[in-house]
This record gives structure tokens, C-alpha cells and sequence, in this order.
């Protein structure tokens, strides 16, 4: 049996995994895909720590976390495709139109 | 010992597959290597005995979300961007250790709470069952707010991506 801390410490992992690359990556889908890695990763720990606490809510709240992030996916890639439309490149650090 | 050694090989699949994903240039490898890590996810589900959260990840994350990022990865004609002169490179190889001091500063934080507080034996079973059960009596009501923010979704994505005729 591997203790739930294992679990945590390795969703730890695949978290600053996914802030590097949203960091380090100029394609807003990679990006995308990052942003979906951090999501699993906390998903990850919610479950662990349901199991550790011995009830079912960690599951539940991860039902949650899964039809949020299918709803963000959905509208995220339909505003980059919206964006590569309008632009023809697909670069963040072009994006600055709303920056002052 | 079994599934010490199952956890193992799982984690080095996750955590390499999340690697590659940040590494490398092709988005489609990209989303290849998220296909893999979200599978070994399922799979750490079914470890901890979510039978129904390793079933709806594979569906809804394995399935519909990577089916998505492929399709628009196809429609935005990848391999081009990336490649010119990088206005930020400075900034970008500060990422890597900002990202270690983050790993740093989270290990600490699980060293003095998480892996100190006593751990409670398990009251409940965490099967399919108890997840139903708790989704329809405490969390009804966030249940059908889901159905709402999965319609809105539907209708905004039709509305942004719609072609003016």
C-alpha cells in the first residue's frame, strides 16, 4: 500500500512542472496544455487527501474541478483559434493589447 | 510491494510525459505526451481505489479534451511559431529557477502540515457509490450549477468561433 503522502508529493511535482511551462513557452496552446497539467496535478492531491481523511468529498470536489476545466478548455481554444484569426501568428508575447 | 512498484513505474511515466510536454517544440507532440500523462493519472486514480474518477478522467479529459487541442492545433497550422528571435530570453531562463524555488517553497509547506497530521483510518468506502451519493444529497446544488456553466460554455463557443457570413 503506498501512503497517500507519495501521492501529494508527486502531484507536488507535475504542479511546478506545469508552471514552467507556462513560463518558459511562447505558444499559447502549450501554454494551454500546462495550465491543464497543473489542473490534474491538484486533482491529483484532492483525491490523496479524500483518502487520507477517509471520505468521498476529495472525489466529489474533483467532479467539480473536471467539468470547469472541460467548460475552460472548450471557450480557451475557441478564443485562440478566434485570436489566430484575426492575426495569422500565434505568439503571447504579440498579445499586448490589452496591456498598458 | 505490488503497488509500490506499480506507483513507481506510473510516476515516472507522469512526471517524463509532463517533461516532454513543456520540452518539447512540436505542439502535437505536446499533446500526445498530455494524452500519456492524464492516462497515468487514471491510472493513479484506480491506485487509490476512484474507480469513477479514473473512468470520467479517461473520458473527459484523455478523450474529449485531447481530441480538442488536436483539432485545434490541425486548424491553427503549427511548426512556425516559436522560432523567431525571443524578445524575453532573459525572463524565460529565470522560469527554471523561479520553478525550483516554487518546488522548494511547496515541500517545506507538505513537510510542516500535510505529512505531520495523523492520518484517519478510512470510515468511508471511496467507491463509485459514495461519490454518487454525496454528488446528489451535499453537492446537489453545485451538480446542476455544473449543468449551467456546461451550457454557457456550449453557447459561448459557438458565438466566438461563428464565422461572419
Amino acid at each position: 500500500m503506498v501512503p497517500e503522502s507519495h501521492y501529494v508529493a508527486l502531484s507536488a511535482v507535475l504542479f511546478v512542472i506545469g508552471v514552467v511551462g507556462v513560463l518558459i513557452r511562447r505558444n499559447p496552446l502549450v501554454i494551454f496544455m500546462a495550465i491543464e497539467l497543473m489542473l490534474n496535478a491538484a486533482n491529483l492531491a484532492l483525491v490523496a487527501f479524500g483518502q487520507r481523511h477517509g471520505t468521498a468529498q476529495g472525489q466529489a470536489l474533483v467532479f467539480f474541478v473536471m467539468c470547469v476545466a472541460a467548460a475552460e478548455v472548450a471557450v480557451g481554444l475557441a478564443i485562440i483559434v478566434s485570436i489566430f484569426r484575426m492575426r495569422r501568428r500565434l505568439s503571447v508575447d504579440e498579445l499586448s493589447l490589452m496591456r498598458w | 510491494m505490488g503497488s509500490v512498484i506499480a506507483f513507481w513505474i506510473l510516476a515516472a511515466l507522469v512526471v517524463g510525459s509532463a517533461v516532454g510536454l513543456v520540452v518539447r517544440r512540436n505542439p502535437i507532440h505536446g499533446a500526445l505526451f498530455l494524452v500519456v500523462n492524464l492516462g497515468g493519472v487514471a491510472a493513479l486514480y484506480l491506485m487509490m481505489h476512484a474507480e469513477f474518477l479514473a473512468a470520467a478522467q479517461v473520458i473527459v479529459y484523455a478523450g474529449a479534451i485531447a481530441v480538442l487541442f488536436v483539432f485545434a492545433i490541425m486548424v491553427l497550422i503549427p511548426g512556425r511559431e516559436e522560432t523567431g528571435p525571443d524578445p524575453l530570453r532573459a525572463q524565460r531562463w529565470l522560469a527554471v529557477p523561479l520553478g525550483g524555488f516554487l518546488a522548494l517553497e511547496i515541500a517545506l509547506v507538505l513537510r510542516s502540515t500535510v505529512f505531520t497530521t495523523p492520518r484517519r483510518p478510512a470510515t468511508v468506502a471511496g467507491g463509485v457509490e459514495a461519490v454518487g451519493r454525496l454528488l446528489f444529497t451535499d453537492y446537489l446544488f453545485p451538480f446542476e450549477v455544473t449543468s449551467f456553466l456546461l451550457l454557457a460554455a456550449l453557447i459561448g463557443v459557438m458565438a466566438l468561433t461563428k464565422r461572419k457570413a
